[in-house]
């Protein structure tokens, strides 16, 4: 089965094309554009606008990466949420506008899920992993338990790299801040105390940010609390993994979200993993942002497993949550 | 007396730089000893503890022969399951009436032996009077049910009503919180 999958929760507008190669899934092309602001954070509208102005591009040039003509599409999934409204509306009525001209089935999706399952059709040995799920707007820490993909901990204020974003924005950096904060994380060497805020798994960043933002008014060196921001935060988010993998009893981690793609990160988790002899996962990076091809395996899933949409029950969910899918693919 | 003792030892994580792991090995072994003895104090089935050594982070305390909550909770009759969350609500409200935060009440966290839950694991804790402590406290809680024991989440509503009948005074503004902490959450 071929699968078109449109991402649109936020600032990227992707379009992934896969298929399924026996329970494992196979990229056929991936495209990702993004939305950069010219001052501020994400304007919802202007993301929108962006997307609805490259989307049927993009389209065109993923069929045609992937070598296949349109006919061959056997389904067209997108993002139902969570996410912008104005840049979920878009994806999905792109998708609807494709399902109905191709004559082929549509069927929404929940992005964290996606994050998860393309860990797990992409990565090998990855089967039942714990997710640490660390983007802009989400911080999850999510495991299969009793049917559903269950939040074990979450941020109880904003995700991890909105807080990295505008601390970066306090101090002139362009957004995303994320790879720029880590470049001068590199450079720094004294540890600033930071808040280390964990509630049973759950984890909050707010307090941290101000003290962050109060140590360069004082005139700390910028390195230094990049440093600090990053040894803190990810060594938080780390421990609340490895009480999650304590707690639901597995032995896998699974990296996914753009902050996934720092090194730092990165090796903590791997750290945390081998001294508890887990495996770590992280899949490709194209694979760990927000992408279409995630899109289209979790619709490949989850229309193998027998769910039907139409496009007039299509709907977006801008509060879609990670627990609310009823997890039909999997024992 | 004869007590059979444990050594609890927070041992180094060497995925965090060393200024972080050894001021949490530290406060938490103190706060968690503190956190115990008092909650003992006042009432909370708790294991005696013995010796604390911070620089270490070590604490020796009684080992407790029962089993987790969270082994049995699933398995038990809708009736047990209803007392037990009435006797975790009590315990709960005992700890909140004297501004005890637990910091990680999860099923995990609670010992049940001959019929009475012991509380453990005291080490996110600290002493905070505010209702907002005490609402995460709680929703730490709800969480824990809801993902690990999700058939029966509906269960939490007999641990509010053990923590109203012990904490009068507050439980409603604290149960009010909860709502409020919930809809802070993230797509709530």
């Amino acid at each position: 089965m071929l699968c078109l999958g449109i991402e649109g929760t936020a600032h990227s507008i992707g379009i992934g094309i896969v298929k399924d190669l026996k329970n494992k899934c196979q990229v056929i092309s991936n495209l990702i554009k993004t939305y950069h602001p010219k001052q501020g954070g994400i304007h919802p509208r202007e993301a929108a606008n962006h997307h609805a102005n490259h989307i049927a591009d993009l389209i065109k040039q993923s069929v045609k990466k992937a070598n296949i003509d349109f006919s061959e599409i056997d389904l067209i999934s997108f993002s139902k949420g969570p996410g912008l409204g104005p840049c979920l509306r878009t994806a999905a009525t792109a998708a609807r506008a494709l399902s109905l001209s191709l004559k082929k089935p549509i069927i929404g999706v929940n992005h964290c899920v996606a994050h998860l399952e393309i860990g797990r059709g992409t990565v090998e040995r990855c089967e039942d992993p714990v997710l640490l799920y660390t983007s802009g707007a989400n911080t999850q820490i999510i495991a299969f338990a009793e049917g559903r993909y269950r939040v074990f901990g979450e941020t109880l204020d904003i995700g991890i790299g909105n807080c990295l974003d505008k601390f970066g924005r306090g101090i002139g950096l362009e957004f995303p801040s994320g790879p720029k904060i880590e470049e001068l994380a590199l450079k720094g060497s004294k540890y600033l105390q930071l808040p280390y805020s964990i509630k049973g798994m759950d984890i909050a960043f707010s307090g941290l940010l101000t003290a962050a933002e109060q140590y360069h008014k004082k005139g700390e060196k910028i390195e230094d609390i990049c440093y600090s921001i990053q040894e803190t935060t990810f060594a938080a988010l780390t421990e609340v993994t490895e009480r999650a993998m304590a707690h639901t009893e597995k032995n896998q981690v699974l990296l996914g979200g753009g902050v996934a793609a720092n090194k730092r990160l990165r090796e903590m988790v791997e750290i945390m993993a081998k001294e508890r002899d887990a495996s770590f996962f992280v899949p490709d990076k194209l694979l760990c942002i927000d992408n279409g091809a995630m899109i289209a395996w979790l619709g490949v899933l989850m229309y193998e497993s027998g769910i039907r949409m139409n496009v007039e029950n299509s709907f977006i969910d801008q509060r879609f949550r990670t627990d609310m899918v009823d997890v039909t693919w999997r024992e | 007396m004869g007590f059979d003792v444990v050594e609890k030892r927070r041992i180094s994580k060497s995925y965090r730089i060393k200024e972080i792991d050894s001021q949490l090995i530290y406060y938490r072994t103190r706060e968690e000893a503190k956190l115990i003895s008092e909650a003992r104090k006042n009432g909370v089935s708790v294991p005696i503890i013995f010796d604390v050594d911070q620089e270490k982070g070590i604490i020796i305390m009684e080992y407790l022969k029962g089993k987790r909550i969270k082994d049995i909770f699933n398995k038990i009759g809708e009736e047990e399951r209803a007392n037990i969350c009435k006797k975790i609500g009590i315990s709960i409200g005992r700890l909140h009436k004297n501004n005890l935060i637990h910091g990680d009440i999860t099923t995990s966290n609670m010992i049940y032996q001959e019929g009475k839950i012991h509380f453990i694991d005291f080490g996110l804790g600290e002493i905070n009077s505010e209702i907002e402590a005490k609402g995460v406290d709680l929703h730490v809680l709800m969480e824990a049910i809801e993902s690990a024991h999700s058939k029966f989440s509906n269960f939490f509503k007999y641990v509010l009503d053990g923590y109203k009948s012990e904490y009068m005074e507050e439980a409603g503004s604290v149960i009010k919180k909860i709502d409020e902490i919930v809809k802070r959450g993230r797509y709530r």
